[in-house]
């Protein structure tokens, strides 16, 4: 008995002890490590380069830099006109593309029959938000630009062309988001709406809209802070490579040349003088530090109106 | 014991004209009062005078809704055949049977809720105070209003206690008071203890029988005439589910409750009559027994009922 006993513990403990190094294990955990890395470290010199080079011009124009004109002399360039540009852009994008965007999305969620047709529709919108922007710019040549011209408001290369083309430009990525956020509200919530006799109507705007709220929100603005960093649709759109003039009437707000702060980050990019290595750098950091804001600005949405379930 | 002819619905040439309904109130009360008394062993309800009484000739209860014929399809594959069964005023009817048989789905069929899954199709009338509710004319949220639904899984909205009770009521554009209505309704779900001094906290903040619970209060808020209930208590504990049952037999006083449930127990301790429904060949459901709850458990006319109330299969 005792001797058996013995014999079990020793078996037992004998397991027990045999801890070893979990080598692919351990691998594996490092290989996750170093990918993390990586991509921190990528961004940190990236960051960190255009940081060196920029901080110093905008630490000595100061809000010089902000309010100056796009110029050819570098002491004197700087990106007002693409803080407008940018800003106008975004509210155009805001109010085009958001509501036809999350309307679009209600629809093929709560209120499209389960077809043919409508899955085909849904799998080419997704298909749509793959297409190279540069196309998208293409298509603003061809149809805003043309029909502005047509229209007589100027050359038709206005922010109005630039705008209408970068709210095309995510209206498949607003869409696929918002319809995402919807899927995603649990269909109990429905039952229980409809089974108190509520209509279709009611149900979605008082129940699965707002518990989709912050997901729709956060994928609307990162669709917006997409359409901050595009550049070559608006290059094809009419966006002016270089500097102007701009007038102060309306008209000229929107039926003149306009620029963007990405496009002026190409054009500084691309000239001779070394000084605009720095002014670029500049520029690169303002619209870095929007896009930060607007990805902030999501995430204090969401985080607002989240609800638990 | 009981003596009752077990048919699955009374004839419509039963029913009598409504006129002839009034004078026969009184009438109807009593031989309504001893068929309960003797069929169930509760004491005898209330019938409500302006809900249509129909003085059946075996002086049951009147029937509110009745399903003729019912079979239900989706796509191609019919889920449940040929149904016809009745669901008597201030009673509980239970649909029991083993999983798969379509009890669900019937169910969600008298309140229209399969409207919402596409590829569904109704065969068959389902009458509800003689109107066919899958006319064409019939609006489904105006019969969910009236029919209302608790769900299996406790479902309430993201919202605070008091809007959960409150969205029926807004919903129809309620004028009255709306806190006493509230209060009234969770008061009648047996949860106003519990939530009186925290009506602003989430509904979701509960615990799994008081969600159900606040799920019936949310029910009845909108003064539906019937409650469907698809196995309310199935994801509760014992303790819960012998509140819901309690509150059940409360309910029915005011209310016509029809409840699917897997719980044998349940079925027999709450409900006043039974529906056994099984599957045929193929996967169909059917009903295989209906009638009185105490002569389903107790003297079942069917082998079949006989084996799956005493726990042989299912």
């Amino acid at each position: 008995m005792s001797n058996s006993q013995a014999i079990t513990v020793g078996v037992v403990q004998g397991s027990l002890r045999r801890r070893r190094v979990d080598v692919a294990g351990t691998v594996f955990a490092a290989a996750l490590l170093l990918s993390l890395l990586f991509t921190l470290a990528v961004l940190a010199i990236l960051v960190g380069d255009q940081m060196t080079r920029g901080l110093p011009v905008l630490a000595e124009r100061g809000t010089d830099f902000f309010s100056a004109s796009l110029s050819s002399r570098p002491a004197q360039a700087g990106i007002a006109q693409g803080l407008i540009g940018t800003a106008m852009l975004t509210a155009m994008v805001a109010l085009l593309a958001f509501p036809i965007g999350i309307l679009t999305a209600i629809y093929l969620e709560e209120y499209a029959p389960n077809t043919g047709l409508t899955r085909f529709i849904a799998i080419n919108i997704r298909n749509l938000a793959g297409v190279p922007s540069v196309v998208y710019g293409l298509l603003g040549l061809a149809v805003f630009v043309a029909l502005f011209r047509a229209l007589g408001v100027g050359t038709g290369r206005n922010i109005l062309s630039g705008g209408l083309t970068l709210a095309v430009l995510v209206l498949p990525l607003v869409i696929i988001t918002s319809a995402e956020a919807i899927r995603a509200v649990p269909n109990t919530i429905r039952e229980a709406g409809y089974g108190i006799g509520a209509s279709r109507w009611q149900v979605v705007r008082q129940l699965v809209l707002p518990s989709a709220v912050p997901g729709i929100l956060t994928g609307t603005v990162l669709a917006l802070a997409r359409a901050l960093g595009e550049t070559a649709p608006l290059i094809l759109a009419g966006a002016v490579l270089g500097s102007f003039s701009t007038g102060g009437s309306l008209g000229d707000l929107f039926g003149g040349p306009y620029t963007a702060l990405p496009v002026i980050v190409y054009d500084w990019a691309r000239k001779p003088q070394e000084e605009f290595r720095a002014l670029t750098s500049a520029a690169i950091l303002v619209l870095l530090a929007v896009t930060i804001i607007a990805n902030g600005f999501a995430i204090f949405l969401r985080n607002r109106y989240d609800r638990r379930w | 014991m009981v003596t009752d002819a077990d048919p699955q619905f009374d004839p419509p040439e039963d029913s009598t004209t409504d006129a002839a309904a009034g004078e026969l109130v009184n009438q109807t009360l009593t031989a309504a009062e001893l068929a309960q008394d003797q069929s169930s062993g509760r004491s005898p309800v209330g019938l409500h005078v302006a809900r249509a009484p129909e003085a059946g000739a075996n002086a049951e209860a009147p029937s509110i809704v009745r399903l003729e014929g019912v079979s239900f399809y989706y796509g191609s594959f019919r889920a449940v055949k040929d149904i016809s069964i009745d669901v008597r005023a201030h009673q509980i009817t239970a649909l029991i049977g083993p999983s798969g048989c379509g009890k669900s789905t019937l169910l969600r069929t008298i309140n229209r809720m399969n409207d919402l899954i596409p590829g569904t199709r109704v065969e068959g009338r389902i009458r509800y105070h003689e109107e066919d509710l899958y006319a064409p004319y019939v609006d489904p949220v105006e019969v969910r209003r009236r029919i209302g639904m608790v769900f299996q899984k406790a479902n309430p909205f993201p919202k605070s206690i008091y809007d959960n009770v409150a969205f029926g009521p807004r919903l129809n554009g309620f004028k009255g008071d709306l806190d006493g209505l509230v209060e009234s309704s969770l008061e009648r779900a047996a949860l106003w203890g519990d939530v009186k001094d925290k009506l602003k906290t989430s509904g979701l903040s509960l615990s799994g029988g008081q969600q159900q619970r606040l799920c019936i209060a949310r029910a009845i808020a909108t003064e539906p005439e019937v409650i469907l209930m698809d196995e309310p208590c199935s994801a509760l504990d014992p303790r819960s589910t012998l509140q819901i049952e309690e509150l059940m037999a409360e309910l029915k006083e005011k209310y016509t409750i029809v409840i699917v449930t897997h719980n044998m127990q349940q079925a027999a301790r709450a409900s006043d009559r039974t529906v056994f429904m099984n599957m045929a060949e193929d996967r169909a459901g059917y009903v295989v027994e209906a009638g009185p709850t105490v002569g389903i458990f107790t003297d079942p006319r069917n082998q079949m009922t006989e084996d799956y109330v005493s726990g042989r299969f299912g």
